[in-house]
């Protein structure tokens, strides 16, 4: 007997089915009823019940890529906060085998880097490496933390939705999967991305949320709503340099990116065959949260390390951005005698 | 029992107004607010997160951590700011209440602060302090059986009557606080204070039971009520 | 301490020396306001102001005290702060710290100096009987800019402060509760706050310009447009120019701030 629908939101100790049903993560059963340990939706397969959280914090897990921030450097390893109730460390020999350097020289604290969990001990504490190219330092851009529970909202079906504000915005993103996204581009275009991802945090769960997302993306950018299809027409515009040094470290970065990113490109194809297990997982996520997407087939093209370099440089100046988004609706009220 | 009515009006059995709202601060992991009577109560949760307090972390699973606190202008005659042995009894009392329901075995050697201030003190704040951190639990996405509960009974004019108001409490002969998992009707807090037979100590636990099945589902409501799309 | 990102640091370095900011805000424009009053009422005054996602809930309590003896015929205010643990994830419960201390003094600051409590309407007995007025500042989410928060809040407080009326019958002091009076305000203060990043002085800081800024001033002016407190915190200097630069814009944003009130 099962009391409850497919994508219900569902409360911590509600009773989602008899034992006939099995739980999965996110319930527990106890005197023979099956029932839910968290606000979220519910996920039904067959017999198996899960619930989706709405909210939670990263655990780490084997196999995770991840964004954390260098915290402190010690002796031999480096304190690497991963936005999670435990720590991460990353080992010196896991990025310079048996050779001594100075660690502080190669990382320090406040560097944000991508890493991969390599283990996880009995108390969680996570071993991060930098093993496989594409994880790294990052060098400019900006990070926008989500809940750890929309990311495969974030990337979306295949990636659609990831990719879409990828082409739209020409920034290139990573996506932890503890929640934390690396969006790097053109200045105004970085500040519209972290608009656009809080907006998928904040309605990850409502439906035709890609459409909607389009829609919003080509208003600020082309300030008019999508007609169709079309190939996007760019207006090649430099932004305007305020002096030479600048120009010039621009191009540098510029150039430096390139060469990371040819790297990483092939790299990509790897990263997501060690991903399958968790992709697999995502992707149930995405289709409990996203039924208007319902297109099955390959897997997601998860952690985009990073995009190819194509129309890059050519960003074009800031059109009317709109931050209309900013409002916060935390009202309670203190009523008023 | 009688059809006496209450000094503020209220049947036996009729619990004060009540308005719970899940979610209402920008910084903490959860929040929550509740109105009932003259009481207004503000709830944040952090975590579970890393704890530096070595000494409280259990290799096992999760702790948490509860501080009930009276806002200086929350009653008539200010109170200074800062504990005093009522608010760290409420404090531990708390967070025995809310442990059962807390699932905390993913979380090994982590630590949930739950932060309760009295804004506005009306009668009854522990239990509003609970009924309020378990919705600002679950609003944090921490992983519980069930979502616990409080409500009081005492005793008035030789009747036994719910959820005592401020008045009622001063005046009254006895006021027994419980707090509940309403799925299964289990009691994670039991004070008594003041005079009661066996019969009428029954009736409190009895009435107040009910109470706290009636603010459960205003709870849920208001965790629905944020949480729900359509 | 929360280490801030270096690519967070450079960031809004670079948004704020092209005159933007993450939220879109000009450089020095508030965050939305929003002031509501009379919301506990078993406090004589009550106000609850939100900054963008900052909010602070104030109360204030009278209690009848002696005068200080260098001013036997005024009576007291007294600024006190609680920066909450649910404020803030690094908050820690626990008597006030440096923080929570210097916030309260500029505040108080604020308000004393302006002289808008008209304090000799508070001595009810010269060298005996005098109101002491307890602020209590609670400080629930703090998204930064706290300061500017607080003033406001203790302003509007104050403004909505009635007390009861009180009387000397045969050398005791007789409260009357149910006669109250309005308590006598003959101006009013705001604050602005400002941090300096790269070169640039920034009006209401967020939290993450909070954090990358290493100088802050806080610039008190009444409605006349008049100086009455100011602070300089942090690590970093500032120059004569940003000063005067800061205090000009004060001047124009506290008549803004006060159209709140």
């Amino acid at each position: 007997m099962i009391y409850v629908e497919d994508k219900n939101l569902v409360i911590p100790g509600q009773i989602l089915a008899d034992d006939d049903y099995y739980p999965g993560r996110g319930t527990f059963k106890e005197n023979g009823k099956v029932c839910s340990s968290l606000i979220g939706l519910v996920s039904l397969r067959n017999k198996k019940i899960r619930v989706i959280p709405l909210k939670s914090k990263y655990v780490p897990k084997k196999g995770d890529v991840v964004i954390g921030k260098i915290n402190d450097v010690r002796f031999s390893m480096w304190d690497v906060d991963i936005n999670s109730p435990y720590s991460g460390i990353l080992p010196a020999f896991e990025v310079f085998g048996r050779d001594k350097k100075e660690l502080n020289k190669v990382y320090d604290v406040g560097d944000v880097l991508f890493l991969r969990v390599i283990d996880v001990d009995e108390v969680k504490k996570a071993k991060l490496g930098l093993k496989g190219r594409g994880l790294g330092k990052f060098k400019g851009g900006i990070i926008v933390d989500i809940s750890p529970t929309k990311v495969p909202r974030l990337i979306g079906k295949k990636g659609s939705m990831i990719n879409m504000i990828k082409n739209k915005t020409n920034c290139k993103i990573v996506v932890g999967q503890n929640g934390l996204v690396w969006v790097k581009g053109n200045e105004d275009m970085e500040q519209l991305t972290r608009e656009i991802i809080h907006t998928i945090e904040a309605e990850a769960h409502t439906s035709g949320l890609t459409n909607k997302i389009k829609n919003k993306l080509c208003l600020a950018i082309d300030g008019e709503l999508p007609v169709e299809e079309t190939e996007e027409e760019f207006v090649l515009e430099k932004p305007k340099l305020q002096n030479f040094k600048e120009e010039l470290e621009q191009e540098e970065r510029e150039k430096a990116e390139a060469e990371k990113e040819m790297q990483a490109e092939s790299e990509v194809e790897q990263d997501s065959e060690i991903e399958t297990e968790e992709e697999a997982d995502a992707e149930e996520d995405i289709e409990a949260e996203a039924s208007e997407e319902k297109d099955t087939g390959d897997k997601p093209n998860f952690y985009d390390v990073i995009e190819e370099l194509k129309k890059k440089s050519q960003s074009r100046k800031d059109k009317n951005l709109s931050y209309s988004d900013k409002s916060n609706n935390n009202s309670f009220i203190l009523n008023n005698r | 029992m009688s059809e006496m009515i209450r000094e503020d009006g209220r049947k036996y059995n009729e619990l004060r107004p009540i308005k719970i709202e899940a979610g209402v601060l920008e910084r903490a992991d959860g929040s929550a607010y509740l109105e009932v009577g003259g009481n207004k109560i503000l709830v944040a949760v952090y975590g579970p997160r890393e704890s530096y307090i070595r000494r409280l972390l259990e290799p096992n699973t999760g702790v948490i951590r509860c501080r009930y606190n009276m806002a200086p202008f929350s009653v008539d005659d200010r109170k200074r700011p800062g504990p005093d042995r009522r608010s760290s009894e409420i404090s531990k009392i708390t967070a025995d209440a809310l442990r059962p329901a807390l699932m905390l075995e993913n979380y090994p050697r982590s630590m949930v602060d739950i932060y309760i201030e009295v804004i506005e003190a009306e009668g009854g704040t522990r239990c509003a302090g609970i009924t309020a951190a378990s919705v600002a639990l679950v609003d944090a996405g921490v992983p519980m059986k069930d979502i616990v509960v409080g409500c009081a009974a005492g005793k008035v004019n030789d009747e036994v009557v719910l959820d005592l108001s401020e008045v009622e409490d001063k005046e009254g002969q006895a006021d027994v606080p419980i707090a509940i998992m309403p799925r299964t009707g289990e009691i994670t807090l039991l004070q008594s204070d003041g005079d009661l037979t066996e019969e009428e100590f029954q009736k409190a636990i009895d009435l107040a039971m009910e109470g706290c099945m009636k603010v459960s589902e205003l709870q849920k409501e208001a965790l629905m009520k944020k949480y729900s799309t359509e | 301490m929360d280490i801030v990102p270096e690519i967070t640091r450079e960031s809004i370095t670079s948004l704020i020396s092209n005159d933007k900011r993450e939220d879109g805000r000009a450089l020095d424009e508030y965050r939305d306001i929003s002031i509501e009053t009379d919301v506990i009422s078993k406090a004589e005054g009550s106000a609850r102001v939100k900054i963008g996602g900052t909010q602070v809930i104030v109360g204030i309590k009278p209690q009848l005290g002696s005068p200080f003896p260098d001013t036997p015929d005024l009576g007291v205010l007294m600024t006190n702060c609680e920066m909450l643990p649910m404020a803030d994830p690094t908050f820690e419960p626990g008597p006030p710290g440096d923080d929570s201390i210097e916030l309260a003094r500029v505040v108080d600051r604020g308000i004393r100096e302006s002289e808008l409590v008209d304090l000799d309407k508070l001595c009810v007995e010269e060298g005996k009987h005098v109101w002491m007025l307890f602020i209590d500042l609670h400080i629930i989410d703090n998204c930064g800019n706290l300061f500017d928060a607080a003033e406001l809040a203790v302003m509007a407080a104050l403004k909505s402060t009635k007390l009861p009326t009180a009387s000397v019958v045969d050398d005791e002091v007789v409260i009357d509760k149910e006669n109250t009076f309005d308590l006598p305000i003959n101006n009013e203060v705001a604050m602005c706050t400002f941090v300096k990043i790269g070169d640039k002085m920034v009006l209401d800081p967020t939290l993450s310009e909070q954090r990358v800024a290493k100088a802050r001033l806080n610039v008190g002016v009444t409605k006349e447009g008049r100086i009455c407190a100011m602070q300089k915190g942090g690590q970093q200097p500032l120059t004569k120019e940003d000063i005067f630069s800061a205090v000009n814009t004060a001047i124009s944003k506290t008549k803004e701030l006060v159209e709140y009130l």
